[in-house]
């Protein structure tokens, strides 16, 4: 090793021997910052988490444009909407359909006597083009009054027994006073706001929540026809329908807007971009104090080399060597664990606390980066100071 | 008076330590013309000024007020730049070894040849050998893979000796080398930088106690306070 290093760097590698010189240090520095990566790591994790559930259930529409209440500011707060915009909408060239989406909340008390709470999600059953295949295929079940679709990722769930729920093998659940039967799944996962989804037809939807009425949907989705532009349409509409009572987007921004609101107006988001922002501040901190120790200890040996002749950038070398050789060790178990740890997360709470390719490249980079910086600053010092004072 | 007779001159040289209340002189108007290819000893009681002036003129402090004229080039006012080049013709032989304690013996002195990098006319490969056969005449041969910390304060001390010799520097500065040394080696050291002086023309200042040493000097210098206080030339 120190052979290669010698090789590549074209002189002696002092920085990794220094380290090598004091293995119980060096363990240490490497432990601190795995600690300091698992900690950005974990804090991603579920910060992309929150962030991957807020889009799941517009994922499960097929439309290019929402028409939601000017107050809305995700899939289930803000006032309903008047069904009569969807046949203002109509009017409008280019759109070529209009079907109101009801959304709400229900308890599912299971069978081992815990409650979920699920997200309802419901439209017309015949208007299976306005959803996901994978739904569409089921959605013919829902025109029986008082059926409906469970999530079968639903947090907490049986997840043997929903695996085997087919129409000839329904669930059936009492909520709000109604017996369901559950003659499919589909699959989608809870996030931070509910357990899992549930989806009915509008009917359904009705009677479960008796205050509701069939003219004031939550949103209303729209498909246009093709060849239109759908930016174009919607400027349209925007000029056709009030704005202070409505707005309207494609499902995209409304998404993409609702997962902004939730991550830095929301308290939970808040608390998780917090725990981002508090992991990179320990950990540079970490990073900091490894390597300006590192420096503070080894000033006597950096000034007898400045007595020789060594420049700045000599010290500097030195100092991103140390940098990189203890990124590289302490990310690599940092890394490990992480996603081991991501694994619990997952499998405790259900959400998708995963790992993608960007992560550990953006980790392990800003890695190097704060520990290349902090050696710099701690050897600030050394450049200003005369070698003498520093025997 | 030409850089080449005198590799070191002072002129009007002070300096101080502290600031405010606590502001000290220790050096006070040294003027002083060092002899090229000579051994110059300084002399004085502890406080004295001796590493003060050392450092002064080895390039280790800033000139605060007068003048030290290095090699050809004033010091006063000189910037890093040329503070880290004119380092790199001296050779530093200090009152504590100042090893590193992470690199083995040959690998110290190794560092003090890897200064010049690729200007040096060796190469690379050639740099391990010539700091082992420099230890080997300081009678180091088989400790080179030593740390220092499993070497002798002598033993180290002969290490810093290499490590300040093995760039052929133009000057030699020595504080107290001999002082971890015992009377044989000592001397053996002292020689050994006084042939260099002959054969490579270097000039050696050093500062030291020594009886021994006092006899091998070309010219011994006292100070006292910060003062030059005697000043012999002793003929050989
Ligand atoms: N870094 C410093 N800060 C403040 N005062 C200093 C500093 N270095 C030296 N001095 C003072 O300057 C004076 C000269 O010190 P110097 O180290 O040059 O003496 P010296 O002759 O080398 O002594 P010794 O024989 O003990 O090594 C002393 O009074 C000392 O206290
Ligand atoms: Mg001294």
């Amino acid at each position: 090793m120190t052979a290669i290093l010698a090789r590549l760097l074209g002189r002696l590698p002092i920085g990794w021997l220094q380290l090598l010189h004091n293995k119980t240090r060096l363990a240490a520095a490497v432990a601190g910052i795995a600690f300091a990566n698992i900690l950005v790591f974990v804090q991603l994790g579920v910060m992309f988490a929150l962030n991957t559930t807020i889009l799941l259930p517009y994922t499960l529409f097929d439309a290019d444009i929402i028409i939601s209440a000017a107050d809305a500011n995700t899939l289930t707060d803000g006032s309903n909407v008047p069904r009569q915009r969807s046949f203002e909408a109509m009017s409008v060239p280019g759109v070529a359909s209009a079907l109101p989406l009801f959304v709400g909340n229900v308890d599912w008390t299971r069978d081992d006597g815990n409650v979920t709470n699920l997200q309802v999600l419901a439209l017309d059953p015949s208007q299976g083009a306005y959803v996901i295949p994978e739904i569409r295929n089921k959605i013919a079940n829902l025109l029986l009054i008082d059926t409906a679709l469970i999530d079968r990722m639903t947090r907490g769930a049986d997840t043997d027994r929903l695996a085997l729920i087919s129409p000839d093998n329904p669930l059936t659940f009492e909520t709000r006073g109604r017996t369901l039967t559950v003659p499919g799944t589909i699959s989608i996962g809870g996030g931070f706001s509910s357990d899992g989804y549930m989806v009915t037809s509008d009917q359904t939807f009705l009677r479960l929540f008796s205050s509701r009425i069939a003219g004031a949907p939550n949103h209303i989705l729209l498909k246009t026809e093709p060849g239109f532009n759908v930016d174009a349409v919607i400027e349209e509409l925007r000029l056709l329908l009030p704005d202070d009572k409505v707005k309207v987007r494609t499902l995209a921004e409304a998404a993409k807007a609702d997962q902004i609101y939730q991550t830095t107006e929301r308290p939970t988001g808040l608390i998780f971009g917090f725990g981002v922002v508090m992991g990179v501040i320990v950990g540079l901190v970490i990073v900091y104090q490894l390597l300006s120790t590192d420096v503070a200890d080894h000033l006597k040996e950096y000034a007898t080399f400045k007595a020789m002749g060594y420049g700045q950038s000599f010290f500097m070398g030195i100092i991103f060597e140390e940098a990189l050789i203890l990124a590289i060790f302490g990310f690599v178990p940092g890394l490990i664990i992480s996603s081991i740890l991501y694994q619990l997360l997952n499998s405790a709470t259900g959400l998708p606390v995963m790992m993608d390719m960007a992560r550990p490249i953006a980790v392990f980079l800003g890695t190097i980066a704060s520990c290349s910086i902090s050696g710099a600053i701690a050897t600030r010092r050394l450049a200003s100071a005369d070698p003498a004072d520093l025997f | 008076m030409t850089g080449a007779a005198f590799p070191i001159v002072t002129q009007g040289l002070n300096h101080w330590f502290g600031v405010g209340e606590a502001r000290k002189q220790a050096i006070f108007d040294v003027n002083l013309s060092i002899e090229a290819g000579k051994l110059t000893v300084l002399m004085g009681p502890s406080g004295s000024g001796k590493t003060t002036l050392l450092t002064l003129i080895g390039c280790l402090r800033d000139v605060q007020d007068g003048s030290v004229h290095l090699l050809g080039q004033e010091l006063y006012g000189a910037s890093e730049a040329d503070l880290v080049l004119a380092r790199r013709k001296l050779g530093f032989i200090f009152q504590a070894h100042n090893l590193h304690e992470s690199l083995t013996a040959l690998q110290n002195v190794r560092v003090g040849l890897e200064v010049h990098g690729a200007s040096l006319s060796g190469k690379r490969s050639q740099f391990e050998a010539a700091s082992a056969h420099l230890l080997g005449l300081l009678g180091l041969k088989d400790r080179i893979h030593y740390l220092p910390g499993n070497l002798s304060g002598g033993q180290k001390q002969r290490v810093a000796i290499a490590r300040a010799l093995v760039g052929n520097p133009r000057i030699i500065f020595a504080d107290e080398p001999t002082a971890a040394l015992d009377k044989e080696s000592g001397t053996h050291v002292v020689r050994l930088l006084k042939q260099l002086g002959e054969q490579r023309g270097t000039t050696t200042v050093m500062v030291t106690h020594d009886n021994r040493i006092l006899e091998m000097a070309d010219r011994i210098i006292t100070l006292e306070e910060g003062r030059i206080v005697d000043d012999i030339p002793v003929a050989s």
